[in-house]
């Protein structure tokens, strides 16, 4: 099994988010929102659609500008330095217009990773062992989404974000992604992912991030989490009732 | 359709007998095109995928100039580099009226604008296409565009040979500029006016067969490669 190598992870945790605001056109996406991510950590962002969780995600890789606010990186402000020791999967993976092997070739390249044996290791980790020639537009959604993390595992991220990575897949790819991201974790990476799966929330996460309407209103353990709540949304959203 | 007939019979004759005359024509025409669609391709193919990723003020009105420079009357750019670069003309001193210089020029004029406008649109989806990816890759802009471009191969090829196809049937521009002098600037469509101008209509159809082919073939092997890019999904 590929294994990263512990020594090439930089510290990029605690992550701090102190009164993040993200304005999309004249909309208040992100609230005053603040928080901490733990090392070595797999928080789950979850709440319900619309409630910022995703454009949460996109701001701490840098990908959408803080209108006010800060993130910090072991204290550190984000930076391409930064930005490269993290990767993102995204919710609809977006995938090169050329086969499975040149995917992972372009990521090596862009991130001048060295090595036709590791990719092939990665591509074997995530089942995609013996489809390099195949055009990566033509792969199921799970194939899709296996090579999107195995583009993200290439890069032997310290940060992992994942956006709802398992939405609308198969039993083989959730259970397969699932294992990763454990395996990952237990390698000291840092996860993040947003999720509406309670029941994954609960295998996976040592940590929540609850939110609503752009602000979060917990963060705390999971267990505490599910076991006691602290707002009324929570436990509505928990329960599978409509937030208002 | 006697004189259908004739013109197959005088086309099959005049390519199976190697005809001197003809292949110096053939080879002209294709001389002139092939060189003006090659630095149309060099001016257009960085300026479409400038236009396309780029934001800068007064974008839209150079995309608008491009697209409607489309649909520039070749007879206009014929009468238009031929005032350029006549005697009298403020380039009149590099001597290239009625030479294929003169009908490059007149046609990379007609053509840049296709390659410009099309590139941009192709590149702008495709770069939109990967935006999010690129940014949380941290991709370099130069390897970006690399990649646009690569990607977008099969459909620039597609603009590239539409280009080529603009190139060879013109007739207006190269008429003016050129002068379709006999073994100098006499090209396929010149000739086919000439001839047909003369009452030579076999002559005239019979080259117009043998560029109807150079055109049929060219689209033949495009249509092949889109086809199989599409069932690849790469386009």
């Amino acid at each position: 099994m590929y294994k990263s190598n512990k020594k090439n992870l930089m510290k990029l945790t605690p992550i701090e988010v102190i009164d993040l605001s993200v304005l999309l056109g004249k909309d208040l996406i992100l609230d005053k929102v603040s928080c901490s991510i733990k090392n070595n950590s797999i928080t789950a962002v979850i709440g319900p659609n619309g409630a910022g969780k995703s454009i949460f995600l996109q701001t701490i890789n840098g990908l959408t500008n803080i209108d006010d606010g800060k993130i910090t990186f072991n204290k550190l402000h984000n930076n391409d330095e930064i930005r490269n020791k993290q990767a993102m999967v995204f919710q609809t993976p977006t995938l090169l217009r050329r086969n499975v092997k040149s995917n992972m070739d372009f990521v090596s390249n862009v991130k001048n990773k060295n090595g036709k044996l590791v990719i092939k290791k990665i591509l074997k980790r995530v089942g995609l062992e013996g489809y390099d020639d195949k055009p990566a537009r033509l792969l199921s959604g799970g194939e899709k989404q296996r090579l999107s993390l195995a583009r993200a595992l290439l890069i032997e991220p310290s940060v992992l974000l994942l956006d709802e990575p398992t939405a609308n897949l198969d039993p083989f790819s959730l259970k397969l992604i699932e294992e990763i991201m454990l395996e990952e974790s237990k390698k000291g990476v840092t996860i993040i992912l947003t999720t509406h799966d309670m029941a994954q929330a609960k295998r996976l996460a040592s940590d929540i991030i609850f939110f609503n309407r752009g602000k979060i209103l917990e963060q705390t353990d999971a267990n505490a989490f599910f076991k006691n709540p602290l707002t009324k949304e929570a436990k509505k959203y928990i329960n599978g009732e409509i937030l208002l | 359709m006697n004189i259908l007939l004739e013109a197959f019979a005088k086309s099959f004759e005049l390519v199976f007998t190697l005809n001197e005359d003809l292949f110096e024509i053939l080879l002209l025409s294709l001389k002139v095109s092939g060189i003006s669609l090659l630095f149309s391709c060099l001016i257009g193919l960085p300026l479409g995928t400038f236009l396309a990723i780029k934001s800068f003020w007064g974008k839209d009105a150079f995309l608008v100039l491009f697209n409607t420079m489309m649909g520039l009357p070749p007879v206009v750019v014929g009468l238009i580099v031929y005032l350029l670069v006549s005697r009298s003309g403020p380039f009149g001193w590099l001597g290239i009226l009625y030479t294929p210089t003169a009908m490059i020029i007149a046609q990379m004029i007609l053509i840049t604008p296709i390659i410009v406008s099309l590139t941009s649109q192709i590149i702008e989806e495709i770069s939109q296409e990967y935006k999010s990816l690129f940014a949380s890759l941290v991709v370099p802009s130069h390897k970006a565009i690399i990649a646009y471009l690569f990607d977008a191969r099969y459909s620039i090829l597609t603009v590239v040979l539409a280009g080529f196809g603009r190139a060879i049937s013109e007739v207006g521009a190269v008429i003016i500029v050129g002068g379709n002098i006999d073994h100098l600037t006499r090209v396929m469509t010149t000739t086919i006016a000439l001839e047909t101008s003369k009452g030579n209509l076999s002559l005239a159809l019979a080259l117009g067969i043998i560029l109807l082919s150079i055109a049929l073939t060219t689209n033949f092997i495009l249509i092949r490669l889109k086809f199989r890019a599409k069932r690849r999904m790469y386009v």
